[in-house]
């Protein structure tokens, strides 16, 4: 067990946890921001994306003793009220079905439109590859074009 | 926005957890503004409507809410009735209590189909009385007053809300004869409403059951049998209460659960947990599955499914042409995105449950038995759920929360890691079908079909009523059960998933040996079983199944020259009272590997509800029926689970997703019929016919084996 500050959506927190905890349980299990979802543990489903000083990352394979003084934002702090642009077209688009995969999908949908503020479908494409298993792919597609301003928010 | 507030009783939940100084509660209401509505409930004339004296309008949700929408759709069905604006409500998933609510089940795309007239019922029965509480404060005649937001008498322009009518209309007698709302007048049903639980869902808050969080919870993770064919022998858990964190061990039947602190001590604990494991029945392989397949197949059952005509006269017929197929699908995860978990507290023979289930009360009865404590000492909540699938149709999550729990003496939050959600799972049984059948060519018909089927134990293999039954002066459906120990159970769409893929690729096949349009061959046959119908009745409904061909032949340009290198494929399927035909576009690309780029579907299922969440619906059992037919796949090496997570176990990316899903319902009068599974069973065939007109090969196994961008 050590102790860690960590800078979690802006507010610096004190953890008591084993160095190798996946980033993923220390939110969910020690600071309880739940919205951060475990789907496989092995970086494959992009359910527990959070943003590494500001880039998409896999927060099952992130251990706490690496984040340091490195900025964490999670869904939770993705904005104050659901207002960014993606939550906005998620929400506007009714991308979630079961909604458990959403939170990954969002935190990856706004990592890429800070790169990238206009993506084409091949940069969706290449840039987004979290698990879904009710299949609301077509909308996030749409709801990142949304988001980017290209083609504004409507559902046909 | 509808939620945002909290009903009395889970205010007072709230409350008192947060008296007990933990973070937040346990419940889905973390956004909740509770001050707001502590006005109480005067007027519940039913289970499903309350309203306080301030006149919010709650609803209650009785079925669980699984992805497929009906926490929004079967509210919008009581708000339509009750006459109230949807941005007006507040709805709240009812408990478990069927005396009050009905069958609560999330099943067989059954909610909505199952739930419409008895929840307008409900939700009139409601109106009506408002109607003549106001009528008697006024003293005028009822006929003299309508609701619409608030009860207003049409001759003065006077009118009442709900609210200050709530006190009258309690002391009414509920009324037995309810009069509908003519459906010309619905001002909800078949609009577009937005998920009920959007703004929950994309700011993170904690909705699910993995999301629950009690004072004093542990968190536990179980090793079970590594193997299908074996049990529990022994264990040493020497190593694992040395780990940090780690509080107890303890031992139920075939399990043994480590409880910790935090889902890492539990699995650290778990990693150096020693379980000895006995062989007890057979280790069974998929390669034995596949070749006892093929040894059933050798022969017909014993009794068919269905035999109309003789289809060996015909298959005999030298002047006729045969044609013979083999067909394979495997075996299939759940793989629900929220791994099984579930929350349980024992305290003596009082028992408190909240997790995912799709089947709550068979679960509380299961609990009761295994832990011998009566039904009404056991309550149950439910959260949304990560996914359903068919996989919460077992209720194995619960009954082991609830034997942790008491074993511990403690409350517990029970988790599968994916691994143990991969071999623990009850799979949609692999099947293998072969096909003869003889065309007539002077009359370029279908003079005989014959379906063999053979599907693990727990599975049934065809659908022998299903078209083209009827159509077919010679047809006959043989069906094989092949027994085992793996644990096998209903998978979106069950039965339809597998036999839908291989009758709707051998009807292709048919209309390329007879040099018909497949789409016209579909309509041809439909028209010959209304007209000149073989055999007993087939279980579709001939002009809907007309109805979305034809529809889909029109939104998808079928025949119609397409863009260079875009080849289409058709199918159809009739499954849980709904018709689902799709048109899959297969785009050739430089390289030579295919994608699936555009998919067009027609859809019968009555009214539509909510028009946002019956297309989600839709296009989300086409992207998952696609990302099965293309990637997944579960495979046993005696006994165990080769594909133990997402790494060998696949799914579709967003490069494989189509760019486009274009859904359109058939406009229709009749009741709603569900759709949470009849859009799955039709995408894989489609999908395997237009790469056959894509490259002129028949892929006869899932997953599709054609290259694939």
């Amino acid at each position: 067990m050590a102790t860690y500050k960590l800078s979690v959506n802006n507010k610096i927190l004190t953890v008591d946890a084993d160095p190798d905890t996946p980033m993923l349980w220390v939110l969910r299990d020690h600071l309880n921001l739940v919205g951060t979802k475990f789907g496989c543990g092995i970086a494959q489903c992009g359910a527990c994306t959070i943003h590494y000083n500001g880039a998409a990352v896999r927060s099952c394979q992130l251990p706490v003793s690496d984040v340091k003084d490195s900025k964490i934002t999670t869904i939770e702090g993705l904005s104050k009220d659901g207002s960014h642009p993606v939550q906005k077209a998620w929400s506007e688009l009714d991308v979630p079905q079961c909604g458990y995969c959403q939170s990954g999908q969002i935190m990856a949908a706004a990592s890429l439109l800070k790169q990238n503020p206009h993506p084409t479908d091949a940069d969706i494409d290449m840039a987004i590859n979290n698990i879904c298993r009710c299949g609301t792919h077509y909308r996030i597609r749409k709801a990142i074009h949304a988001a980017a301003g290209k083609k504004g928010v409507s559902t046909k | 926005m509808s939620e945002q507030g909290v009903s009395r009783r889970n205010f007072l939940k709230v409350s008192a957890i947060a008296g007990g100084g933990v973070m937040f509660g346990f419940s889905l209401l973390a956004d909740a503004s509770p001050v707001e509505h502590l006005a109480e409930t005067i007027f519940s004339p039913n289970a499903f409507v309350s309203i306080d004296s301030k006149g919010l309008v709650t609803l209650m949700s009785p079925n669980p809410e699984i992805g497929q929408g009906v926490k929004t759709s079967l509210p919008m069905i009581l708000a339509e009735e009750l006459e109230v604006p949807w941005d007006k409500v507040y709805v709240e998933m009812a408990p478990l209590d069927q005396a009050k609510f009905g069958s609560q089940v999330a099943g067989g795309s059954g909610a909505v189909r199952s739930r419409y007239m008895p929840i307008r019922n409900a939700g009139a029965a409601a109106r009506q009385m408002l109607i003549t509480a106001a009528a008697q404060q006024w003293a005028v005649p009822e006929t003299e007053c309508y609701a619409e937001s608030f009860v207003i008498h049409k001759p003065s322009g006077k009118k009442l809300s709900y609210g200050e009518l709530a006190a009258k209309a309690a002391t009414l007698p509920v009324p037995t004869d309810v009069k509908l709302k003519d459906p010309k007048d619905f001002k909800i049903i078949g609009t577009r409403v937005h998920n009920i639980d959007n703004h929950k869902i994309i700011t993170g808050q904690p909705l699910y059951g993995i999301d629950t969080r009690r004072e004093g919870m542990l968190y536990a993770l179980v090793a079970r049998p590594p193997a299908f064919g074996k049990t529990f022998k022994s264990f040493d858990d020497t190593e694992t209460r040395k780990v940090a964190g780690v509080k107890n061990v303890v031992q139920v039947r075939n399990l043994v659960a480590v409880l910790a602190t935090s889902t890492w001590a539990a699995k650290k604990g778990r990693d150096v947990l020693k379980v000895e494991w006995q062989d007890s029945d057979k280790l069974e392989s998929t390669t034995d599955h596949d070749a006892s397949f093929a040894e059933l197949l050798a022969n017909r059952s014993e009794k068919p499914g269905r035999n109309d005509g003789d289809i060996d006269i015909a298959l005999a017929n030298k002047d006729f042409k045969i044609v013979e197929a083999t067909y394979e699908v495997p075996a299939l995860s759940h793989a629900n995105m929220e791994p099984l978990n579930f929350f349980a507290d024992v305290k003596g023979d009082k028992v408190e449950l909240y997790g995912p289930t799709q089947v709550p009360a068979g679960l509380r009865n299961a609990v009761a038995q295994r832990l011998n404590v009566p039904q009404e000492n056991i309550t149950l909540g439910m959260p949304r759920q990560g996914g359903g699938f068919g996989r919460k149709l077992q209720v194995d999550n619960g009954v082991e929360a609830a034997m942790i729990s008491q074993a511990a003496n403690a409350p517990v939050q029970m988790l599968w890691m994916r691994e143990d959600d991969m071999q623990g799972d009850f799979y949609r049984p692999a099947s293998m079908f072969k096909y003869h059948a003889a065309i007539n060519p002077s009359l370029n018909e279908i003079a005989a079909w014959h379906f063999n089927g053979a599907v693990l134990s727990g599975g049934s293999a065809g659908k022998a009523n299903g078209f083209p039954a009827g159509s077919i002066s010679n047809y006959r459906s043989d069906n094989h059960s092949l027994k085992t120990n793996i644990q096998t159970g209903p998978w979106r769409a069950p039965t339809s998933n597998a036999v839908a893929f291989a009758d709707e690729c051998f009807l292709d096949e048919l209309a390329h040996h007879m040099k018909k349009d497949p789409l016209q061959l579909r309509i041809e046959l439909v028209d010959k079983a209304k007209t000149q119908p073989i055999g007993r009745g087939a279980e579709y409904d001939h002009a809907k199944y007309k109805s979305v061909l034809e529809l889909v032949k029109q939104i998808s340009g079928w025949g119609k020259p397409k863009g260079p290198n875009v080849y289409q494929g058709v199918a159809a399927h009739f499954s849980f009272s709904t018709y689902a035909a799709h048109v899959a576009e297969v785009t050739k690309m430089k390289d030579g590997k295919l994608r699936v780029t555009k998919v067009y579907s027609a859809i019968n299922c009555g009214r539509v509800v909510n028009q946002s969440g019956a297309e989600t619906q839709v296009e989300g059992a086409i992207i998952d029926g696609l990302s099965h037919a293309l990637f997944s796949k579960v495979t046993f090496d005696k006994g165990a689970v080769v594909e133990k997570n997402f790494n060998t176990y696949k799914f579709l990316r967003m490069k494989d997703a189509p760019l486009e899903v274009i859904v359109k319902f058939v406009p229709s009068e009749d009741p709603p019929t569900g759709l949470g599974e009849p859009g799955l069973p039709p995408i894989a065939p489609a999908v395997g016919n237009a790469v056959f007109a894509a490259t002129g090969v028949r892929y006869r196994k899932l997953p599709f084996e054609f290259p694939k961008v």
